[in-house]
């Protein structure tokens, strides 16, 4: 298990827990961030914001926000 | 495997209204499903915004027939869910709890299409008549995804209409739908089950609220349990019973061990389950979906690099089609109301005075027509704003500028409207809409007047050619304008600190695939705002601009210091053969005339009356006058100096008033005037505005007491520190 920070790009994980106070949490869920789901890194790059795919959505997180979204590769 | 219940219990009645032929109906769906498209397909022209009572969310209704049957359509606002976590998801919500339409229909974006579901299983637990367009169904097919309608509709337990909005296509379908689902047999009513543990909850709480006898109406008890269980907010307040929530909170407890998630997290978990499994069997992904082209664009565009030289080059082509596109319109309009004040001149004898000629002609026509002229420019920048948006550019810009919104404490997309602020305050407020946070959209609204107004620029025109040296001119202009920058952004930081304190919430954001906009899409939601613009501004402005033209105009002065008609016959009899000096002598003994009855009237007295107030600020009761009709809009403070220094009609270009100017004042306050008028309050345009979107007087107060505060103090700080050390330099 480890933060979605480390995921590659390109590479998929699936989402263990999420690490933040109950409204983001809860926020996330709503959005498809729900424990067991599989999120697709799209764009890791240093350089850009840090992009996943989820359920065929795309979304933009907040770089503090992806290290507190734990996953398993 | 899909999560299917039947709930023979929840039966819905027929309605009477569906006898009587027409059919209410309520749109809703995400915000970049197309919603918005259906509707305008649906209801064309005959559209009307409003407000929903009480709060700031647009209401935009319409109206639409098929086949006889009369149908008013509500386009709900755009929501992903329906928590209480939002003014728009809370309207959306009581709208369809309380009004009780005949049918909800659900846009779905058909691409995107389990993200987007999740809307729709919260309305299928809303107990209403459901049909679900699935829209952008020609993006899908373009993917390679195929759906199998009739089992995608089983599944879901309501009617799937494939649509294309752009194209309008589907549309007659969807109408037949709707008016099936209208007056039809519900067919069976389907909704999420939660598992086993969480449906024991959810029934056990349920059945406390049934048999509590609490008064709830309308809400199934069902839909309470989940909502309860969801920690809702709203659904709390309105139970109330202690009895009920300590038994939530046991529950809740219970199951979060069980679990190991926050309950809305499992709930949230359980519907994307289901829809999962709904999708699994009736949808064919054939291709992989990929955003390539979309992705290839961002690659550059949200680079750390690229993105912000992009940003701002947009931006300035914004600005500067703006005004070189507007600059035609506007010329034809000022000749217009220039005809129209000659029209109304001609009803009257020449020469002969009329309260209501002067009413109209300099009060309405003046006032009124000084906003409207400007209407080219605000109308193009709602273009360029309203593609910007359609087109998905606006999520990438807010991300791009969250990173310096961030440090002053608010969220990427306060910037855009920041930067709107230096067209125009009216629509930088309206656009604060974008905003969800409250505390953030009012710290914006607060600040939004400091960036430096297109209105403003008149007065610094004037003032800058006529106290500076031709090298200053152009570091002159941009220092205020990064003073008002400054201004905004510590005032920010200030307000978020103290009144409005609140963490800026963490960044995530979904990213739409760019889209084209479409014309007829782009037309609609531009003429929506230019219109609402209109009203409001127009509404106050025409208030104002005659209250200030009684307040220029009166009291008449009847003792003159000069006996003007004794000059006037004085200068006829001497210039008799000389046309041109006689019309050069009549215009100066009518100058002076004017200057000594605007000091003789309201506004002239007031300007007296505050002198002592202006002093420490270096102004003297002429600037006074000139800024009260100033609130009206700011460029008239140009012209009532003109009218002050008798100098006859003035424009910021006018040389013999930047002479008068230059004689009459220092530097120094001449710095200080354009200062207060970069940091007072706009105009009452933006008051009215911000009492709009605020939704209260409270905050337009504020901001009208704030920044005229601010105004004050910073110029009198700046002018006594300045005289002190320009004592000696006249």
């Amino acid at each position: 298990m480890v933060p979605l920070s480390l995921i590659d790009r390109g590479r998929k994980a699936r989402l263990h827990t999420v690490c933040a106070g109950r409204r983001l949490t809860a926020r996330l869920a709503s959005m498809g961030l729900v424990p067991g789901v599989e999120v697709e890194v799209v764009n890791s790059s240093a350089k850009g914001p840090f992009v996943v795919s989820v359920k065929g959505t795309r979304l933009i997180l907040g770089r503090g926000m992806v290290s507190k979204i734990l996953v398993i590769p | 495997m899909a999560n299917i219940m039947r709930v023979a219990e929840h039966q819905n009645q027929r309605k009477a209204a569906t006898r009587s032929r027409h059919i209410d109906v309520a749109l809703a769906g995400n915000p970049n499903s197309g919603k918005t498209t259906i509707f305008n397909n649906l209801t064309g022209a005959r559209q009307h915004v409003g407000n929903y009572p009480g709060v700031t969310v647009e209401k935009k209704t319409g109206t639409c027939e098929h086949h006889g049957i009369k149908m008013s359509v509500v386009d709900l606002p755009g929501t992903y869910s329906l928590t209480a976590h939002s003014g728009e998801e809370m309207v959306a919500r009581d709208y369809i709890i309380n009004e009780r339409p005949d049918v909800v229909v659900a846009v779905l974006d058909a691409s995107n299409l389990e993200r987007n579901l999740y809307l729709a299983t919260q309305l299928m637990e809303m107990n209403v008549r459901l049909v679900l367009a699935l829209n952008m169904s020609d993006v899908a097919a373009a993917r390679g995804i195929k759906f199998d309608l009739r089992l995608l509709s089983q599944l879901l337990g309501a009617p799937v209409v494939p649509t294309v909005g752009h194209r309008n296509e589907g549309t007659s379908e969807l109408l037949h739908a709707i008016v099936s689902a209208a007056t039809n047999e519900q067919p069976e009513h389907v909704s999420v089950s939660y598992g086993k543990e969480l449906e024991d909850g959810i029934g056990r709480i349920s059945d406390l609220i049934t048999t509590s006898g609490t008064p709830l109406g309308q809400y199934q008890p069902r839909w309470l349990a989940i909502k309860l269980l969801e920690s809702d907010q709203d659904v709390r307040e309105k139970v109330g019973s202690e009895e009920i929530l300590g038994a939530v909170e046991q529950t809740a407890e219970r199951l979060e061990k069980l679990f190991g998630h926050p309950l809305e997290v499992i709930i949230a978990g359980q519907r994307y389950g289901f829809i999962s499994g709904a999708c699994t069997e009736a949808v064919r992904s054939t291709v992989e979906a990929r955003h390539t082209a979309s992705d290839q664009i961002d690659a550059v565009v949200t680079n750390r690099v690229g993105g912000l030289p992009i940003f701002f080059g947009l931006m300035y082509l914004v600005f500067h089609l703006t005004f070189t596109l507007g600059d035609p319109p506007m010329g034809w309009l000022e000749s217009l109301f220039g005809w129209l004040g000659k029209v109304i001149d001609s009803w009257w004898s020449p020469g002969s005075e009329s309260t209501l000629k002067s009413l109209l002609t300099d009060g309405v026509i003046g006032g009124v027509g000084g906003v409207i002229v400007f209407l080219p420019n605000i109308l193009l920048l709602f273009v360029a704003i309203t593609i910007l948006e359609d087109s998905g550019y606006m999520a990438r810009a807010a991300f791009i500028m969250d990173r310096f919104m961030h440090k002053i404490g608010l969220h990427g997309k306060s910037f855009i409207p920041m930067l709107i602020g230096f067209g125009c305050s009216v629509p930088a407020i309206m656009a604060t809409r974008t905003i969800e946070n409250r505390k953030d959209r009012l710290t914006t609204m607060l600040v939004v007047p400091l960036m430096s107004c297109g209105a403003r620029l008149p007065i610094y025109a004037l003032i800058i050619p006529a106290f500076f040296p031709h090298y200053w001119h152009g570091p002159m202009l941009w220092t205020i304008y990064v003073i008002g920058i400054i201004l905004a952004v510590s005032s920010a930081k200030l307000l978020k600190f103290t009144l409005l304190k609140g963490q800026a919430p963490p960044f995530v954001m979904e990213l739409p695939p760019y889209r084209l906009p479409t014309l007829k899409g782009t037309l609609i939601h531009t003429w929506e705002r230019a219109w609402l613009y209109l009203r409001k501004a127009g509404t106050i402005i025409l208030g104002i601009s005659i209250i200030l033209w009684a307040l220029t105009s009166y009291p008449k002065k009847t003792d003159f210091g000069r006996v003007y008609s004794a000059e006037i016959a004085a200068a006829e009899s001497a210039y008799e053969s000389d046309p041109e000096t006689l019309a050069a002598k009549m215009d100066e003994i009518e100058q002076a005339m004017q200057a000594e009855e605007l000091a003789h009237t309201m506004a002239g007295r007031i300007g007296h009356a505050i002198e002592p107030l202006l002093r420490p600020m270096g102004f003297d009761w002429k600037i006074g006058t000139a800024l009260i009709g100033a609130f009206a809009a700011k460029e008239v403070f140009v012209a009532q100096m003109g009218i002050v220094y008798a100098v006859g009609e003035a424009d910021e270009e006018s040389d013999p008033l930047r002479a008068r100017l230059h004689e009459s004042y220092t530097p120094l306050q001449a710095f200080c005037i354009m200062l207060f008028c970069l940091v007072s309050a706009p105009c009452m345009a933006t008051v009215a505005v911000t009492k709009r979107e605020s939704g209260s007087w409270k905050w337009a107060l504020f901001q009208l007491g704030g920044l005229t505060t601010l105004a004050y103090v910073l110029t009198t700080v700046v002018y006594q520190v300045g005289s002190v050390f320009t004592a000696g330099t006249g």
